[in-house]
């Protein structure tokens, strides 16, 4: 394990080098989910026929999952609060509740998607699924990573070391949800 | 502005753990480092030699331009295929695999940490890995242009729907490695760019506050700003693509729903902030070089600041100055023509500051600074020629012609390679520890910036013509086969061909000068920046465990009243 | 455009006009710019022992170098962007009434097919003339065109004429053109399109009223015969 830099401990603004990187990457993903829905958005206005298409998604699956994906929040909330506190441990527990949480939502999206696709609802049927499971998947993908992410500092943490970088990834994990807030009314409830 | 808090003045923070020091291996200190100033000798290193590629494709596209038909020397005869697959892998090699490493990775790996008074980036790691990402992408490029059914020929701009179907494109493995590969690119650059950011806004030695950064510092790091708030729309976009080549969708077919101008809109919303992501920081080192020069503080360094911002933030809002003609709404034209011809106010304004700079000045014409005002003249003509291109009345004429290519090629090859020469011939000291011979480098800034404007000046009148770009035959167009014509086509091959030839003066001068140079002793130029109160080179955590406190600004040359026309950041009042 | 080509079109003069009014205007500033440069270079080159001036970008006498080209630059700017307007709205935004004839223009890869009215004068009819690389039209007539692709992205341009439009597979593309001069001239298609492209050029016959008239015949005849 490599030694930290003094640069790595500096702080001229205030704010923690990590949080701030984690800042300048939520922009960065903020702008690539910004294209994604505003040339999805810009599409459905032109496109009112796409409202025939935008009926068979499952409006009951996202919903879950949206219930699914805020309860993973306040995991991950409870997470650093008890790092606050100094308890390494509760909180590796919290974020394991939390990617427990992320788990659960792409299994449940697991089963929507391979109903919709039996129905022949695929990719490339029509250009209203093209855009629902590219940013869907896209959304789906940071839900991976965000796990991966809260698995590695899960198992840190427990050891009662490196509790600022439960916050880090806890600030990533509200993103992701904040994506899905997005998400689910343009694709599920714009009908 | 909260004070730097250093916790610890020795060479390293600790974070808990106990290291033993030993000696980096080989594989550790130059295949996988994590100090920042090999990874910036990776990134300049790979640049170069991508630059090989792509100038190995223009000097093969001219020769067929000059010569149509004939038989070009270490290549053959070009089809019509590969005459596309040159230009467009010209372009984006030059653009994503030379301007950017070199000018944005390699300068700003190397300068951010010596000049903020810091150790090494924040993130070693993450830094590492963001060139590794890069490499691999340099890789996928280049295999792509080698792979069944050769390279992607649709231009750089890689518009659908031919670069959607490879039925069109008659490039299936091509065209999807080549965007793969300039995917993995952005990523490479948004990883790269949390690094440069963060380490000039957190990692400053105490005292340094924003107006004590020097302007190199201050430009790499808006230039990432930019880069990550207009790329993001162009990586949907480039998912999208993917999508419509791999996966049979059609977001880009009209005949499915789709629209092949969306493309347009998201690569151009990125692609206009694009060059202002390479053109800050040229005109940081431009201002670095200056200053040191004329013995004189920056004209107006707050308003220089202010024109960068100024210009990031209107970049956004010009992209469509490229779809003039490209079947957007009329009435949008009108916006857009009125925001890009104000854009050129906040560069011209810049240009006027660092001319200003000279104002009461004592020029010594260095290489560097031959380089740093050659940059000034030859970009001004760049920048002038943007406004026919930018008027919507002239563009329905231009657009699409040499005038465009002339026209950027006095923007672009002022960043991309005057800008590399004046930070490579000011800051090789530095980095490698002797001079660079003067002789052979102004006899490379004279042959090149000559050989230059013998390229491109004639191509403005090749665009007057009417000629269109991408061909590879005039001859076909009678308009257009005009001996004169033909003959300023040739006129710009052989400048080109002597362009090419100056450069190995400056490759001979590089690598001779590493190993063979005067020594250079740690401020040769006496400058006032950070990075010159290290050894040359530096070491590992670069000021030998003494962290510098900054005192002043970057620019107190002339000071009235002492001794020395300099006055380092470092120096206690 | 600077005696390179002639103006064929009612447009052109415009464009080459709006073109040499940016020329002036820029080329002032560009001329005035590297004065002052090349006379700061020369005038403050180091010279034994002449320090140079400490000046921190606040005195006023100075700042007024910056501050009054700025203002002088935003009002040329003006009046390059009024002209840009009026000139663009001719073209494309405005559409003349009642012209002489529609004209089709179909672009694929790697050709031009264009769709002649043919004697009726009126296009989508039985006695349409279809050409592939060749467009015959009559001088100081006005014309109106359809532009389409049948499958990627090309430019119907005429430099002539100073005109250039892209064409888009999926949607009809309005503009007009009133020639005036005759001759043969170039068509060119401006946007990349593949590995034809750079073949894909076509040739423009402006005609007196007579010479079209009878190339409308022949060329009728031709279809009828069919």
């Amino acid at each position: 394990m490599a030694m930290k830099p003094l640069a790595n401990l500096r702080s001229a603004t205030g704010v923690s080098t990590q949080k701030l990187a984690l800042y300048w990457l939520l922009v960065s993903e903020v702008v690539i989910f910004g294209g994604v829905l505003c040339s999805y958005l810009m599409h459905r206005l032109a496109h009112p026929e796409w409202a025939f298409q935008a009926a068979h998604t499952n409006t009951m699956a996202g919903s879950i999952n949206t219930v699914v994906l805020l309860t993973s929040s306040l995991f991950a909330v409870l997470a650093h609060a008890a790092a606050e506190r100094g308890e390494g441990k509760k909180a590796a527990n919290y974020l394991y509740a939390t990617t427990a949480g992320g788990g659960l939502f792409l299994v449940i999206k697991g089963f929507e998607w391979t109903k919709e696709i039996s129905h022949g609802y695929t990719i490339s049927s029509d250009t209203f699924w093209s855009f629902y499971y590219t940013a869907a998947g896209i959304h789906a993908s940071h839900v991976v990573a965000g796990m991966l992410c809260m698995l590695w500092v899960a198992n840190t943490v427990r050891k009662d070391v490196e509790l600022h970088r439960v916050e880090i990834v806890g600030l990533y994990w509200h993103f992701v949800d904040i994506v899905w807030i997005f998400l689910f009314p343009l694709l599920y409830i714009a009908k | 502005m909260s004070e730097a808090v250093d916790a610890h003045s020795d060479a390293h923070g600790h974070d808990g753990h106990d290291h033993h020091h030993h000696e980096p291996t080989f594989t550790e200190k130059y295949i996988f480092p994590l100090d920042h100033k090999y990874i910036a000798m990776q990134y300049l290193l790979t640049g170069m030699a991508m630059a090989l590629f792509g100038g190995f494709f223009a000097y093969a596209f001219r020769m067929q331009l000059a010569w149509p038909g004939s038989d070009i020397p270490f290549f053959g005869h070009m089809s019509p295929a590969e005459y596309n697959a040159a230009v467009t892998n010209h372009g984006t090699i030059m653009i994503f695999w030379v301007a950017m490493p070199v000018l944005i990775a390699a300068f700003g790996n190397f300068l951010i940490p010596l000049m903020v008074g810091a150790d090494d980036m924040v993130f070693p790691r993450l830094n590492r890995l963001s060139y590794q990402i890069f490499l691999l992408s340099a890789i996928v490029l280049i295999a792509s242009l080698f792979v069944p059914g050769g390279g992607f020929g649709g231009a750089w701009t890689a518009y659908p729907p031919l670069s959607a179907e490879q039925t069109y494109n008659l490039t299936p493995a091509g065209s999807t490695m080549w965007l793969i590969a300039v995917a993995l690119e952005f990523v490479a650059f948004l990883i790269g760019g949390i690094n440069f950011i963060v380490t000039a806004m957190n990692a400053r030695a105490p005292g340094m506050t924003w107006k004590d950064v020097p302007m190199v510092v201050w430009m790499i790091c808006i230039a990432s700003i930019l880069f990550m708030a207009s790329v993001g729309p162009l990586i949907a976009g480039a998912v999208m693509l993917l999508f419509d080549q791999t996966m049979g969708t059609g977001f880009f077919d009209a005949n499915r729903g789709g629209d092949p101008i969306l493309w347009q809109h998201l690569f151009w919303f990125f692609g206009h902030p694009e060059v202002y992501v390479v053109l800050l920081p040229a005109t940081g080192m431009v201002a670095e070089v200056i200053t040191v020069f004329s013995r004189k503080k920056l004209f107006g360094y707050r308003l220089i600041l202010l024109t960068a911002v100024g210009t990031g933030v209107l970049s956004f809002f010009v992209w469509a100055h490229h779809q003039f003609v490209a079947g957007i709404d009329p009435r949008m034209a009108n916006v857009f023509t009125i925001t890009t011809v104000l854009i050129s106010i906040p560069i011209a304004e810049m240009m006027f500051l660092y001319i200003g700079t000279l104002y009461g000045g004592s020029i010594r014409f260095t290489t560097p600074m031959l380089w740093a005002l050659g940059f000034i003249f030859a970009f001004l003509i760049g920048g002038v020629t943007g406004i026919p291109l930018g008027a919507s009345g002239t563009d329905i004429y231009f657009h699409d012609s040499y005038f465009v290519v002339a026209h950027f090629h006095f923007t672009f090859f002022p960043i991309a390679f005057m800008g590399t020469f004046t930070g490579l011939t000011f800051w090789f000291p530095k980095m490698f520890g002797r001079m660079m011979n003067e002789t052979l480098g102004k006899i490379h800034f004279a042959g090149t910036f000559i050989s230059f404007h013998g390229i491109f000046l004639p191509l403005f009148l090749l665009g007057f013509a009417g000629q269109h770009r991408r061909i590879y035959d005039y001859t076909h167009f009678p308009e257009l086969a005009l001996s004169g014509l033909q003959d300023i086509r040739v006129m710009a091959t052989i400048s080109l061909l002597t362009l090419l030839a100056f450069q190995v003066i400056f490759v001979f001068n590089f690598f001779y000068s590493m190993f063979k140079g005067e020594k250079a002793g740690r401020n040769p130029w006496k400058s006032n920046t950070l990075e010159w109160i290290t050894p040359s080179p530096p070491g590992h955590g670069n000021f030998e465990g003494n962290f510098p406190t900054v005192y002043r600004g970057p620019y107190e040359y002339s000071v009235p009243g002492r001794d020395e026309d300099y006055w380092p950041q470092n120096e206690p009042t | 455009m600077l005696n390179y080509l002639p103006q064929a079109s009612s447009f052109a003069a415009d464009i080459d006009q709006l073109f040499v009014i940016i020329l002036v205007i820029v080329g002032f500033w560009y001329v005035a710019t590297n004065v002052m440069f090349f006379y700061l270079m020369f005038r403050f080159r180091a010279k034994d022992g002449v320090k140079a001036q400490y000046i921190t970008g606040k005195e006023k006498h100075l700042k007024r170098w910056i501050t009054i080209p700025h203002a002088l630059i935003i009002l040329c700017d003006v009046v390059l962007i009024v002209g840009a307007i009026r000139v663009w709205y001719n073209v494309k935004q405005f559409m003349p009434e009642n012209p002489h004839q529609v004209i089709g223009v179909v672009s694929q890869q790697w050709a031009w097919t264009f769709v002649h009215p043919g004697a009726d004068g009126v296009l989508d009819t039985a006695d349409d003339i279809k050409t592939v690389d060749e467009l015959h039209i009559e001088v100081d007539k006005t014309y109106h065109f359809r532009l389409e692709s049948l499958d990627v992205l090309h430019s119907f341009s005429v430099p002539v004429f100073r005109l250039k439009q892209d064409a888009i597979p999926g949607r009809v593309i309005l503009g007009w053109f009133e020639p005036t001069e005759v001759g043969e001239f170039d068509i060119q298609c401006a946007e990349m399109c593949g590995i034809g492209h750079g073949i894909m050029g076509a040739k423009l016959f402006v005609e007196d009223e007579t010479t079209h008239a009878k190339w409308v015949r022949e060329a009728s005849g031709q279809v009828a015969s069919r």
